[in-house]
């Protein structure tokens, strides 16, 4: 089993006030991979800093690396929007395009490319949908505007989006947050099929949903990752007495 | 309360008065007026009708709002742009208060700075070039002149920028941070970025773009200044012309008889009162629509 | 391709320097001290100055103040108070329709309705930049207005005030200054107005000889004098009067955008 990415002592701050500290863990491919914590923990900013948007914010700075496939996203000259190609995000609320068509959307990632042939468009199109479980519900009306979906088919589509530009690993920030159970079940069903190709970090709050959907869990506590090891260890074997507190509630 | 009624009141006498003043001319000329392309008060034969037609003043009001919007839109579009998503947030007030100072710069003086500064500057250095380049044209062929529509055009398209910035930059200031988000994280410049922007906030942006239409065509002062004042259809854009504003300034107090002709000028302005409030008209509609569409998709 | 938007941002600022830089340098050499005090004289005679243009200017705009203020203010007052009334909200479509139509068209109003009655005079210029001003002031006042708290009006009633009162006393008192700076700013506004005083004060050489006579305005003697043909000596007299038109309009937006600095956050930056 080879790592896809490496992170190596990754620190981060917001002005002067600093958010994440000294990272370093590596992380599997084709698995899911749940960081947890509470509130505050600097979850969120972990994975913005896989991706290069934490750097979006003013005032905001990290240090260290972080490797995928053996290269440091932040070397001398690595520009981020080809790192943002290779690594994709879903993010809590669902944010499609509201102005585009349910096609347009998924498409949206392509055309930024500049692809125009039509027919690897609508191939791309279809099979995004297809694995995002949303192809059957939507391929009738795929001129319809991306915001008139449910809040479920939303983040489907808006997976769908990232899917299509073929990433290499899908970061999702509390995904299934601001959706309803039933919606939020299809999304887990989902992860667990996309592990197949791509490789998957889930931040959740929601430790249920940790242990029912990775296979690797991390815990960050104020900004440090106190305990990171396959889920079945950390759910019933943790080495510390702080993720203990932290599983079994008592905090967070 | 009643007070507050002082709208109706003051709309509806004023359409009321236009109307009525117009009436002679209307009754005289019917739809030639409209479609006519002879002014002539005076006619040299004193057995002849004075001749009123707004062709050529309609053409001029429509090709210097046009070129106004050509070359005013894309810096008002660039100026939005640059700040709301590329300059840094301390510009903003600065730049917006020389923004608001073009605004509030009267049109008179417009028209004086067109006609002693701005003409002389085009005829030598941009015209000449212009018309090197583009003569094959037929609209830039011709004896090129400073005080022309062409002028006009380009003096409208500065005025207008501050309106259609202004509106642009608070429509784009509108666009919710999830939806640059998303587009970043496909792996988008900054272009594309603003790309983004100017898509969700697409129908504010041609609502403001027709208020500076509207603002346009209304002009007066600056455009009589430099157009020239003379008349001009389907011609070069080097040629002087005239709009309907211009025609009303230039020619109103000399105007006292025969009485058609004051009529007539009525009706120059009822046609440039109609245009107004139909183009304001829609470009409020497009923009109410606009924000009610994105607050039903749940966007807002 | 971010550059032309910066591109576009220098060149949309060229025309701002270059009108206050050409208004400053021509307009100060026209001036000298009787410049302000002395009559018009005819085109092309030398000498003399500007100040029945000055006085015209003045007098005309006072006198639409005090006709569009307290209108336009009272009208703000009760599209902001009564905003559900079916009433209030075609007032308010009217309202902002009317900020839109041309000014030569009002001037236009203005000539149908007090000119033809008792001739080219100081009443008909006064009414024509009144009904420019007033939507302007109904629009800036309601927003004033409406940018008052909840809690305060809830304050006041919880303390057995009658709604009216609330209005008059607390609602008034803390939109003061949003109402001030639209006033302000209309009134800058009507002074620059040219095309509305051509078709009803005429415009004229001598200073305020009463209301229902023509009088002098700065923007009609800067139009007037641009269009002389003697070159040398009008045409620095309308620069002159642009330089004085100018400082006037621009102080008074000055004022307001440093009235109204917290705003816009200025006072963080």
């Amino acid at each position: 089993m080879s790592f896809k990415i490496e992170i190596e002592n990754l620190s981060a701050w917001f002005g002067s006030k600093q958010v994440l500290k000294d990272i370093t863990m590596k992380i599997r491919e084709n698995v899911v991979t749940a960081i947890i914590g509470p509130s505050g923990c600097g979850k969120t900013t972990l994975i913005r800093c896989l991706n290069r948007m934490h750097e979006l914010t003013p005032g905001s700075k990290a240090t260290g690396k972080v490797l995928l496939d053996g290269e440091d996203i932040y070397g001398e000259g690595v520009d981020p929007v080809t790192v943002r190609r290779r690594i994709g995000m879903v993010f809590q609320k669902p944010n499609p395009f509201p102005m585009m068509s349910i096609y347009d959307n998924a498409a949206a990632g392509l055309k930024l490319n500049g692809v125009t042939d039509k027919r690897r468009l609508n191939e791309v199109v279809e099979k995004s949908l297809r694995v995002a479980h949303l192809w059957d519900e939507v391929k009738a009306e795929l001129g319809k505007s991306g915001a008139s979906l449910s809040g479920g088919q939303q983040q489907r589509l808006c997976i769908a989006r990232a899917l299509a530009i073929e990433p290499e690993v899908i970061l999702m920030d509390e995904p299934t947050s601001a959706l309803d159970p039933t919606a939020a079940a299809k999304i887990e069903q989902l992860i667990r099929v996309l592990i197949a190709d791509y490789t998957v970090i889930i931040v959740t709050h929601n430790m249920q949903q940790a242990a029912r959907v990775s296979d690797f869990t991390a815990f960050l506590y104020l900004g440090e990752l106190v305990e990171y090891g396959s889920t079945k260890d950390i759910f019933e074997n943790p080495k510390s007495e702080l993720t203990e507190k932290y599983i079994t509630g008592e905090f967070g | 309360m009643l007070i507050a009624c002082n709208v109706f009141v003051v709309l509806g006498l004023m359409f009321y008065e236009i109307i009525q003043n117009s009436l002679l001319s209307i009754q005289m000329y019917g739809a030639e007026f409209l479609l006519g392309t002879k002014w002539q008060p005076f006619p040299p034969n004193p057995n002849i009708l004075p001749s009123f037609g707004a062709l050529p003043l309609i053409w001029g009001t429509l090709v210097t709002s046009a070129i106004a919007l050509i070359l005013g839109v894309p810096l008002s579009l660039g100026i939005s742009l640059a700040l709301s998503e590329f300059a840094p947030k301390s510009f903003n007030y600065i730049i917006s208060f020389f923004v608001e100072l073009l605004a509030a710069i009267p049109s008179v003086v417009y028209g004086l700075w067109g006609i002693f500064v701005l003409i002389p500057f085009l005829q030598t250095n941009v015209y000449p070039y212009l018309q090197g380049a583009l003569g094959f044209l037929p609209i830039f062929q011709g004896t090129i002149r400073g005080p022309s529509i062409l002028t006009g055009g380009i003096v409208l398209a500065i005025m207008i920028i501050p309106t259609v910035s202004a509106i642009s930059r608070d429509v784009f200031a509108a666009v919710p941070n999830s939806q640059r988000e998303a587009i970043v994280a496909l792996g988008a410049t900054r272009w594309e970025k603003a790309g983004i922007v100017m898509s969700y906030g697409r129908s504010g942006v041609i609502g403001a773009i027709m208020l500076g239409l509207g603002r346009a065509m209304g002009e007066t002062m600056a455009i009589t200044m430099v157009i020239g004042n003379s008349f001009n259809l389907f011609g070069s854009l080097f040629e002087p012309g005239s709009t309907l504003a211009s025609i009303i300034a230039n020619e109103f107090t000399e105007a006292s008889s025969p009485p058609v002709y004051v009529s007539a000028l009525m009706e120059v302005g009822l046609i440039l009162f109609a245009l107004a409030i139909v183009v304001n008209a829609l470009a409020r509609l497009i923009i109410w629509r606009s924000t009610r569409k994105i607050k039903e998709a749940g966007m807002v | 391709m971010i550059s032309l938007a910066y591109l576009a941002l220098i060149a949309a600022l060229i025309p701002l320097a270059s009108i206050l830089v050409e208004t400053i340098f021509r307009g100060l050499s026209a001036m000298n001290s009787s410049f302000f005090l002395e009559e018009i004289p005819p085109l092309g005679e030398p000498g003399g100055g500007i100040g029945p243009a000055i006085q015209g200017t003045l007098i005309v705009v006072a006198l639409a103040s005090v006709m569009g203020v307290p209108i336009g203010v009272f009208s703000g007052i009760y599209l902001a108070e009564f905003r559900q009334a079916r009433i209030a909200s075609v007032a308010r479509f009217l309202n902002d329709v009317l900020t839109n139509v041309p000014s030569i068209v009002l001037g236009i109003f203005g000539w149908t309705l007090i000119v033809v009655a008792i001739g080219w005079s100081v009443i008909a210029g006064a009414v024509a930049l009144a009904i420019i001003m007033i939507p302007i002031i109904t629009r800036t006042t309601e927003e004033a207005i409406k940018l008052v708290p909840m809690t305060m009006r809830e304050a006041a009633i919880a303390l057995g005030v009658p709604r009216w009162k609330t209005t008059l006393t607390v609602v008034l008192s803390n939109a003061k200054k949003g109402i001030a700076t639209g006033i302000l700013l209309s009134v800058a506004r009507i002074s620059g107005e040219t095309a509305p005083l051509l078709l009803t004060i005429l415009g004229s050489r001598f200073w305020f000889s009463g209301f229902t006579q023509p009088t002098a305005a700065l923007s009609v003697a800067i139009f007037n004098f641009s269009q002389s043909p003697y070159r040398l000596i009008d045409w620095p007299r309308a620069w002159g009067a642009s330089l004085i038109l100018i400082f006037i309009i621009l102080v008074i937006n000055i004022i307001v955008r440093y009235a109204t600095r917290e705003k816009y956050g200025w006072a963080n930056t």
